[in-house]
């Protein structure tokens, strides 16, 4: 694979939500607005670009029977500066995304690649695996958020730690509050999840037929 | 002792970690086709949880009095797991090869299920003020809210496996759908006052 690809699987084909089903925890739990989506995707995406270029420049050093435990400790050193970081950033982004952002560290997509790519690849192709399996954790993360803020709240892009009031969509008392809470996490990924089954089952059928009629 | 109670009170039904907190959702997703792995799983999360509140208080004790805390919380916390685990895993394929076998790659994930970590650091949080018996407490009871939903989640999908279903909902998605139906079920203990009803 050339890096440009190793870079889009990760976009597309492996996207971390909509794919492998990994990272569930931060994404059904902060995507109740864009902004949180958006700052834990680029929280997450920080940590796994870092976390993968030094896991694949250590990976002839490491002993392979304490791979994981060495792994562990590179990620959280990455998540700790991230904390650290957004909280004197962007408090109130920090205080809405609470125990999320030090369970970064157990996020299985950054374990995940560790393990499966960057023990395995060169820098170059380490850091263009992670910064594609970062943007498509993020942008899984701002779709889902999207749905979730717009149709349960109303509004779109409240921000108030960067200055953005937002705007209403929806007229206030029409919103499905239900969606905010727990439950609609579940229930709008669930539907988001057949919705790309289905799409992804159409566009390979026309695919295929395409890739007939050429014959 | 009736603060130990609506501690575990809320750890399982209020704010079950699955359900309201979203703690532990790829074993819950992962392990859940059959109610015998979902259980095992279960007493293994109800096991380390406790384990490891206990073992993280004494530790998040030692940072505070060093004054590291601020910066070596994460680190040393899932180091201390990731340690327990490995010797959870070692004493169950001793002693028990069939359940070892049964939760197959999921036992040294345990290291990496957010529940675990999340109940030390719900722990060390100083707003909750947890004591030594609250915090094993709330790690115990964490781990029923676990079990009590990964069981409830691994009947009903049991029975989804003869349903006709549209090609694109099969997997994962119903069963996302499935557990937001058993969350909007759990949503009814919110606002519950144990307090009023205990007459306190």
């Amino acid at each position: 694979m050339k890096r440009w690809q190793v870079f889009a699987n990760g976009i597309f084909r492996e996207n971390p939500i909509f794919r492998l089903v990994l990272g569930m925890c931060p994404t059904l739990a902060v995507s109740t607005a864009v902004v949180n989506g958006l700052g834990m995707g680029l929280a997450a995406t920080f940590v796994l670009v870092c976390s993968n270029v030094i896991i694949s420049l250590l990976r002839n050093v490491i002993p392979k029977e304490v791979r994981i435990p060495c792994y562990i400790v590179v990620i959280a050193t990455f998540v700790t500066i991230v904390d650290k970081v957004m909280a004197a950033s962007a408090p109130g982004l920090h205080q809405v995304l609470g125990i999320f952002i030090p369970l970064i560290v157990v996020n299985c997509i950054i374990l995940g690649r560790a393990e499966a790519f960057a023990s395995k690849n060169t820098v170059g192709r380490a850091f263009m695996d992670g910064l594609g399996m970062g943007i498509g954790f993020t942008l899984g993360l701002v779709l889902l958020s999207f749905f979730r803020e717009v149709l349960g709240e109303g509004m779109l892009l409240v921000a108030e730690d960067f200055g953005f009031t937002g705007w209403r969509i929806i007229p206030e008392d029409n919103q499905a509050l239900m969606l905010i809470l727990p439950p609609g996490a579940f229930i709008t990924l669930g539907l988001l999840l057949a919705g790309i089954n289905k799409l992804s089952a159409k566009l390979s059928a026309a695919k295929d037929l395409a890739g007939k009629g050429g014959e | 002792m009736v603060d130990l109670l609506l501690i575990s009170f809320g750890a399982i039904f209020i704010s079950n970690f699955v359900l309201a907190r979203f703690l532990g959702i790829c074993p819950f997703l992962g392990v859940s086709r059959k109610i015998e792995t979902a259980l095992g799983m279960g007493f293994a999360v109800i096991f380390v949880m406790t384990m490891a509140s206990a073992i993280t208080y004494g530790v998040q004790k030692l940072l505070v009095r060093h004054g590291l805390a601020e910066f070596l919380q994460t680190i040393s916390f899932i180091l201390v797991i990731a340690v327990l685990v490995q010797f959870v895993e070692m004493i169950l394929r001793k002693t028990s090869p069939g359940l070892y076998q049964a939760l197959g790659i999921y036992l040294p994930l345990i290291t990496t299920n957010c529940a675990v970590l999340g109940v030390a650091l719900i722990n060390a949080d100083p707003g909750e003020g947890y004591n030594f018996i609250q915090a094993m407490v709330n790690g115990f009871s964490g781990g029923v809210g676990f079990t009590l939903a990964i069981v409830l989640f691994a009947g009903l999908r049991e029975r989804l496996e003869f349903a006709p279903l549209p090609k694109a909902m099969e997997g994962f998605p119903i069963a996302l759908i499935l557990a937001g139906l058993i969350s909007i079920a759990f949503l009814g203990f919110s606002g519950f006052r144990l307090q009023a009803l205990l007459g306190l």
